[in-house]
């Protein structure tokens, strides 16, 4: 198991005229080394909470992170890439530099950074882009260089906030095609958090299906997916089953975070 | 809130202060008690008084002119856009002159004297309320505009429930601004060629090395200063509140 | 119309103007003298040398108090943005900072450290510092919550994190401090020199004024003039070059 998180929760103490906020939990999961898990959940019950708190990011009120048998405590442990959903690319950075960003840091010789650099641009489809500085290109082509940023530094858990939420439908599915594919050749653990249903089935090993704030796992759903798969499936009825069965799960929930009872 | 902040600020400044005291001697500092008792003591003094006048004259009279002059010019140039695009840059050039190598111009033109002082206050302060002035109007929000027409409001009344309310914080701004500068102008004036007043004071003292008189002047002047400026930016930050 | 050429055209127009009305002796010869003249002593000034050294020390003074500036301006600004308790306190401070007339401490300052340049560049360092404070405190201010995720899941310290991420980013804004704090140390530097001083270019022109030396007054002022309207332009464009990278295109 490379992540464990025991009995999780997350709560934003009372302050100035505001009551005490129960955002998460308590959580227990398990991810298994090298599997590709998505987490759903109606808005506000605590996705980026988890994540947050999976990363090292924030602290837990009560219960233990684990990654790699190790306790998460306060830092983001080495060896975990996160991405957000908002833009984080370096504006005053080109593509090129962005992505080499981590490796600099690192000190690794000069022709080694150039080497990485170059097949995690290749990889990533920004060849024609790399002198490019991020204003100048959309939020699609922005998200692919804090992928490759990530992926460059070879992480073992990569953690993704929402990173489709501002694109198309079609965009979506060719990069949720794209992720896969990455998934496949670092061979890293994956932990998906996305508002769109069909991507998590999709894309996803396991899906995790939260309720309502404070967000806890209604059930995890197997999906049974081959490893070599793509965005081809949504055309299979196991596809359409799959979805149906956590609407079903999510309807509830989400009716009940928009305040209905 | 911000009063305890203000006053923490205060105590420390004055800690330091006697710190500084402390460690430098009565070579060339007083401490800060001494200092305050030898303001009292020059405020009572008869011949101080005339200087003071002085001062407060020139820099009412410099300010004045700055506020009337400074809004003559912001106000027609933020109205018309090209013109207030020409003027930009130049008007920020201005801003960044020292102008201090102006003064002998101006010494020459008006001679020693008040009317000098008046001027040298009065350019330092014209440039930054005729900015903020031009960029108060120039961001007047169109849509007010086209209301008031709408409305069919009379001059007048565009003036005073459009036009001036918009404009208002921004100008405040820029005449607050403009109070430190032209405050600092005058002082400058004086303290360069002048025989009266407190610029010339704090020269006089400094050339005679009296030290409890320089400390007191600039505490004086330090308190002036602050003590206007916080009012003032009272007022400007309720017109921006409300704004 | 192009607005460059209206403005250039106003300029020209206006120096024009200054020179008829000298050369028709409207504007005495001993309060102005025409700017052909100024420009003629300015150039004679230059190609004798005879101020050299005045104008190396009032650049050098001016280059100290500018360094100082950012360096201690910069790092105070940081540390402030990290320690809001702090920043709090000095808030009335930022507020009321630029309204008291700085070279009111001038004659303390020289009666504490003497004669010598370490008091003009006093005056000009105390007067550019708070700018650079304030400009580096709205930029660090306005650096994105995801940016600072990242740089802890890049896992950079609190010292890399702000080189590396937060005053980067901050940059278009530390540089508008960094324009203030020229402008300032300019004034300051040479206010200073005007008002006591045994050399620099303010020193000189008043030395001029003080021996009814207009030519050589007026060939300074121009000098002065000319300097600081070139600088500023300099550091413009400099500063549209580097922001152009970050605009939307």
């Amino acid at each position: 198991m490379i992540v464990s998180l025991r009995a999780v929760s997350r709560v934003y103490p009372a302050r100035a005229g505001q009551p005490e906020v129960h955002a998460l939990g308590p959580i227990d999961l398990e991810l298994a080394q090298g599997e590709f898990f998505a987490v759903v959940g109606p808005s506000g019950c605590g996705k980026s909470t988890l994540l947050d708190v999976m990363a090292g990011l924030a602290s837990p009120s009560s219960g233990e992170v684990f990654f790699e048998s190790k306790r998460v405590e306060g830092e983001v442990p080495e060896g975990i890439g996160v991405v957000f959903q908002e833009d984080a690319s370096f504006p005053w950075l080109t593509v090129h530099d962005n992505i080499a960003f981590g490796l600099r840091r690192a000190g690794m010789a000069q022709a080694e950074v150039a080497a990485q650099v170059g097949y995690a641009i290749d990889f990533m489809g920004l060849k024609e882009f790399a002198r490019a500085y991020p204003a100048q290109l959309s939020g699609g082509m922005r998200q692919r260089v804090c992928i490759a940023r990530t992926l460059v530094l070879k992480p073992r858990l990569i953690l993704l906030d929402e990173p489709f939420g501002a694109l198309d439908q079609q965009t979506r599915l060719l990069m949720g095609d794209e992720l896969l594919r990455l998934w496949r050749a670092t061979g890293a653990t994956i932990l998906l958090i996305t508002h769109a249903l069909d991507e998590a089935t999709m894309l996803a090993d396991r899906v995790g299906v939260m309720s309502a704030r404070p967000g806890r796992f209604l059930d995890i759903i197997a999906t049974g997916w081959p490893r070599e798969r793509d965005s081809t499936l949504v055309a299979g009825d196991s596809f359409g089953k799959l979805t149906g069965r956590i609407w079903k799960l999510l309807r509830g929930e989400s009716l009940r975070a928009m305040g209905h009872s | 809130m911000r009063w305890r902040d203000s006053a923490v600020l205060i105590f420390l400044f004055v800690l330091v202060w006697e710190v500084l005291y402390l460690i430098i001697g009565d070579v060339a500092l007083r401490s800060p008690a001494a200092t305050v008792q030898n303001l009292n003591t020059l405020l009572a003094d008869a011949r101080f008084l005339p200087h003071l006048r002085e001062t407060g004259l020139a820099f009412a009279q410099g300010f004045a002119i700055a506020v009337v002059v400074g809004l003559l010019i912001g106000v027609p140039l933020g109205a018309a856009r090209f013109a207030g695009e020409v003027a930009e840059p130049i008007l920020v050039a201005l801003y960044s002159i020292p102008k201090v190598t102006l003064y002998p111009v101006i010494l020459l033109i008006f001679g020693i004297g008040m009317p000098a002082k008046v001027a040298f206050g009065a350019i330092h302060g014209i440039v930054p309320i005729s900015i903020f002035a031009m960029n108060a109007v120039r961001n007047i929000n169109p849509t007010h505009l086209r209301t008031a027409r709408v409305l069919r409001l009379s001059p007048m009344s565009l003036f005073s429930n459009v036009l001036l309310p918009a404009t208002l914080p921004e100008i405040v701004t820029g005449i607050r601004v403009g109070f430190s500068l032209a405050l600092i102008g005058t002082l400058l004036g004086e303290m360069f060629g002048s025989q009266h007043g407190l610029g010339h004071l704090l020269m006089q003292a400094m050339s005679l090395h009296n030290i409890e008189r320089i400390l007191a002047l600039t505490l004086l002047i330090v308190v002036f200063a602050a003590g206007i400026n916080a009012l003032l930016l009272a007022l400007d930050r309720r017109l921006h509140a409300r704004a | 119309m192009s607005v460059v050429l209206v403005r250039t055209a106003l300029i020209i127009g206006a120096v024009a103007l200054l020179e008829i009305l000298c050369r028709l002796g409207v504007i005495p010869n001993f309060t102005v003298i025409p700017p052909s003249a100024m420009a003629q002593s300015l150039w004679k000034i230059l190609a004798s040398g005879k101020f050299s050294a005045d104008i190396a020390a009032t650049l050098t003074n001016v280059g100290i108090a500018i360094a100082a500036a950012m360096i201690v301006g910069i790092a105070v600004g940081t540390l402030l943005q990290s320690w809001p308790a702090a920043r709090r306190v000095f808030d009335p401070l930022f507020a009321t900072y630029y309204a008291v007339p700085m070279y009111a401490f001038y004659p303390l300052l020289l009666v504490i450290f003497g004669l010598g340049d370490f008091p003009q560049i006093a005056i000009g360092f105390l007067l550019a510092v708070m700018a650079v404070i304030i400009n580096t405190l709205n930029g660090l201010d306005r650096v994105p919550a995801v940016l600072l995720k990242t740089a802890r899941v890049h896992r950079l310290g609190l010292v890399s994190a702000a080189l590396r991420v937060r005053l980067p980013y901050a940059a278009p804004y530390v540089f508008t401090g960094f324009k203030l704090a020229v402008a300032y140390s300019f004034i300051g530097v040479v206010g200073a020199e005007f008002i006591t001083s045994s050399r620099g270019i303010g020193y000189e022109i008043s030395f001029a004024y003080n021996n009814f030396d207009n030519a050589v007054m007026y060939a300074m002022i121009l000098f002065i003039l000319l300097l600081v309207i070139t600088v500023n332009m300099s550091l413009h464009a400099w500063e549209k070059r580097l922001l152009s990278r970050r605009r939307r295109a």
